[in-house]
């Protein structure tokens, strides 16, 4: 006796699959996709036959052409002589410039203005909301044209420095100069042995200090800009040229990261090791030392080793020499976007405190913990988890937002690639498109890595 | 022996606290100087007001509001005796210049054309704005709104908003008809199609032909005479009027279970939000037009506007997505158990709770697009930012530099503080929560 009720079988029949929900997603969905497909045909149709129209097939082969453009702010050499490639690089290398900088200022000025919002002091506290309020409200193109324009008008000239009596003086003991053509900072330079004041090689080392020198990838033999790296005597003998080589990496530096990491690590074991001993006998030994030696000495030591000075900025003639200059254009991007991203940043840091409910605090305080132990094993790991998210939000925006640097001429991939590669090649398809597809990576990458982390710290639920 | 003298057997008056802990003095006491630090705090952000007030007011109180040039504004202060790098500031710039601020180079006799449309803007959204202190007849204004405000700013024969407004309705009357007739979908796919032919095939002809015998226009403008504040309160509007529908039905995309829309949806979303506004600005100004069938032109504003609409929806898809997955799944299944159909339910049960939570998320979308039109001072239009370099290639106004920054700035403080503002009182009229 068969109790379970089939169905009726019936011919299935076109209007089920508008009319029965079994088929209808299905029928949505083929659909969509079909009407979709069309789209992008579509779109790839009209684009063929546009480029077709104008003559332009859609290559890259532009890319390996000399670029024909200066580029003043880089961080790694390039002259006009070199690809399109290579100056694309250059700009994808200083947008990361300015979109660490701005992050790490924006995220630590945010963080003190954020507490400061919350401060019990009233004055503190409006001048603080006054300060959110003008930066959130107003265009962040604007805070970087008007930071720019009063780095370029209010600053002093560099021959105000000039002569007995000067109207500017250096800043920082002499060594940080403030001109209204940028901000020239010393230069951390190493083989204090091998080179005289101005940075030149000398004819002989003067002692052992003479540091590890550059390391040419892609260097040839066959090219004369690398005779130097190759030479064994003479001043400069394996140094590499400029342009000897497609990126030249410090052994210097990679030395210096290298002795600094493994110190830190050092300092870990030992708190690791620390903590083990306050897990078995309730005491912890006294390890700050230790820990601090293991770090700085060797760092300290390195440095010395490899001759590490910094070279100072001087002025000669029009204009200062020597040390790192840092343009206008970098100075206001950095600044404008760290100040108006802070605003947002302080909001999500107040959001966050506010979230941990006051009962928190008050269980801490029952527990016996200090308050100065209530903020950093209490409230803090908490209001961390609401702040991660959306902090790492802004960072993306801020890097986003740094592709306005072409408003103020600072060379990041928007004003190379999509900027001085586009006008003069004529390739706006295949400029426009690379740029938005490095964009899409640098964003993807932050947010996957930051994801990642957020995970990582995330409250582990039932 | 057993007498006790210190007990004291009626109550004493109650009597005034300290006057250090009342009035100014307590309150001071209380709130800037309770300890060391904080005494310390009040001292130093003092002295910095103090100076940058002392810096600034100055600056600011100057008599050149009616100086035709920078050099008389440098004459007046110098009467003044008031030398130095920066004696004052150079009013008469703004005097000069702000209608070209406001309105760019759109004619002049025509001024009354963009005042109107933003005054009847003001209308049109009070009923959506303020609901409960203005007639809900007045919706059917805000409805026909969308048709007469670019007919307003550009011009031209009437017939073209009215044949536009005329596919809505022959839409409308099509899927009654074909929803009584086959139901449901099949109303909606007629509907569709019927104002889509009307659109793309008829209405050519139709304007062409009541043109022919009845011409009723005014003045058409042309897009590059638009700019200034103007400009950019049209592409924010019309991009924040269009982004939340959209948006709304890309979270919805997003959150459903059907793969290959979500998948699309997803794709979208994810790669307007990865890229940065100013490449699809370049994708307006260099590329939209490759994309279009060779031989259209169309206008840059509505290039500029539809890309600045597709980068805020997906933000408003991210909002909107915030709302619905705070919702408890209790409100989805409460919305089945009623018998509710998908769209019933999205209307009457989730939407209108995940809109109220995600409100400030979407003001701030909505402020942070209004901000980002300035962007398109970087294509060449001349919005606010672009004309102030406009201004300062003329001789009488080269090197003016702050006082049009501070002006533009104030614009868009001033609108961009009211909508953060209006947004705290909707999310206050709208809490109906018990805490």
């Amino acid at each position: 006796m068969a109790t379970v009720s089939e169905p009726p079988k019936e011919a299935f029949r076109l209007s089920q699959l508008i009319y029965d929900t079994r088929y209808r997603s299905m029928t949505i969905q083929i659909v969509a996709l079909v009407a979709f497909l069309i789209l992008i045909g579509w779109l790839i149709s009209n684009t063929a036959q546009n480029l077709a129209d104008l003559g332009k097939e859609p290559s890259f082969r532009f890319l390996g052409e000399s670029a024909g453009y200066d580029i003043n702010q880089r961080l790694i050499d390039y002259n006009n002589q070199d690809s399109h490639m290579r100056a694309a690089v250059v700009g994808i290398l200083n947008t990361l410039l300015v979109a660490i900088l701005g992050c790490a200022t924006a995220t630590i000025l945010g963080v003190i203005i954020g507490v400061a919002r919350l401060s019990k002091n009233w004055l503190v506290g409006r001048l603080m909301t006054i300060y959110v309020e003008i930066f959130r409200n107003v265009p962040v193109l604007l805070w970087i044209v008007f930071i720019m324009a009063i780095l370029i008008e209010t600053l002093p000239p560099p021959n105000a420095f000039r002569g007995d009596d000067p109207d500017a003086t250096m800043k920082l003991f002499d060594t940080v100069a403030i001109t209204n053509r940028g901000v020239y900072i010393p230069d951390p330079v190493f083989g204090a042995d091998a080179k005289d004041e101005k940075g030149e090689f000398l004819e002989e080392p003067v002692g052992w200090r003479v540091g590890l020198g550059d390391f040419p990838i892609g260097a040839s033999r066959d090219n004369p800009a690398c005779e130097s790296y190759y030479a064994t005597e003479g001043p400069g003998a394996g140094e590499p040229a400029a342009s000897c080589g497609t990126f030249q990496v410090s052994l210097d530096l990679l030395l210096v990261l290298a002795v600094l990491v493994s110190g830190f690590y050092a300092s870990h074991r030992i708190k690791r090791r620390a903590d083990r001993i306050q897990e078995a006998t309730g005491l912890r030994p006294v390890t700050w030392y230790l820990r601090l030696g293991v770090v700085v000495l060797p760092f300290a030591i390195t440095l010395w080793a490899l001759g590490f000075y910094f070279a100072y900025p001087e002025l000669r003639g029009f204009n200062f020499q020597g040390g790192t200059h840092m343009r206008n254009s970098l100075i206001a991007l950095w600044l404008a976007l760290s100040l108006y991203t802070a605003a947002f940043i302080a909001e999500i840091v107040r959001a966050g405190i506010l979230a941990i409910s006051h009962g928190q605090t008050e269980a801490a305080a029952a527990l016996g913990l200090r308050p100065k132990r209530i903020m950093n094993l209490v409230i803090l790991p908490q209001a961390l988890r609401v702040i991660i998210p959306p902090l790492i939000s802004m960072w993306l925006n801020l890097t986003k937002n740094s592709s306005l640097a072409i408003a103020v001429g600072y060379m990041d991939i928007t004003g190379t690639l999509m900027g001085i590669t586009l006008n003069q090649t004529g390739r706006e398809l295949e400029t426009v498109l690379l740029g938005m597809l490095i964009y899409l990576t640098i964003s993807l990458i932050i947010s996957a890595v930051m994801n990642w982390y957020n995970r990582s710290v995330k409250l582990v639920e039932r | 022996m057993s007498e006790v003298s210190y007990v004291r057997t009626e109550i004493l008056p109650e009597r005034d606290p300290p006057v250090i802990a009342t009035g100014l003095i307590g309150w001071m006491r209380e709130n800037l100087f309770s300890g060391w630090f904080n005494s310390a705090l009040t001292i130093l952000s003092l002295t910095f007001v103090v100076m940058l007030l002392d810096g600034i007011l100055p600056w600011i109180f100057s008599p050149t509001w009616h100086a035709t040039s920078l050099g008389e504004c440098r004459e007046i202060l110098r009467g003044m005796g008031r030398e130095g790098h920066y004696p004052g500031a150079c009013w008469g710039v703004i005097r000069d210049r702000w209608v070209q601020l406001l309105f760019g180079f759109y004619p002049s006799e025509l001024y009354w054309r963009p005042i109107m449309a933003f005054l009847l803007l003001g209308v049109a959204l009070a009923p959506v704005l303020f609901s409960d202190r203005v007639p809900r007849k007045l919706l059917w204004f805000s409805a026909v709104y969308p048709f007469l405000f670019p007919w307003l700013l550009w011009g031209g024969s009437i017939w073209v908003p009215l044949s536009a407004l005329a596919g809505f309705v022959i839409g409308w009357f099509v899927f009654r008809a074909a929803d009584a007739r086959a139901g449901g979908l099949a109303g909606i796919v007629a509907g569709v199609l019927a104002a889509l032919v009307w659109w793309l095939l008829l209405s050519g002809y139709v304007v062409q032909g009541l043109d022919a015998i009845l011409p009723i226009g005014i003045e058409a403008v042309q897009s590059r005479n638009f700019g200034g504040f103007m400009l950019s309160v049209t592409i924010g509007v019309v991009a924040i009027a269009c982004s939340l529908p959209i948006g709304i039905v890309l979270a919805l995309g997003r959150q459903s279970d059907l793969l290959i829309v979500k998948a699309l949806c997803v794709g979208f979303i994810e790669f307007i939000r990865g890229v940065p506004l100013i490449t699809l600005l370049f994708v307006a100004s260099t590329l939209l037009n490759i994309f279009m069938p060779p031989g259209t032109n169309f206008d840059i504003i509505l290039r500029v506007i539809i890309m600045a609409t597709l980068f805020a929806s997906a933000y408003m898809a991210e909002v909107v997505r915030g709302g619905l997955a705070a919702l408890p799944q209790g409100q989805y299944e409460g919305a089945d158990s009623l018998g509710l159909d998908y769209w019933q339910a999205q209307r009457l049960v989730i939407m209108p709770q995940a809109l109220k939570i995600s409100i400030p998320g979407i003001v701030s979308t909505f402020i942070g697009l209004f901000k980002d039109t300035t962007l398109v001072s970087i294509i060449g239009l001349l919005d606010p930012l672009g004309l102030s370099n406009a201004i300062r290639a003329d001789s009488d106004w080269n090197g003016i530099v702050w006082e049009l920054y501070g002006f533009i700035a104030l614009l868009f403080f001033v609108v961009c503080f009211a909508m953060s503002r209006y947004s705290m009182y909707l999310e206050r009229k709208l809490n109906t929560g018990h805490r």
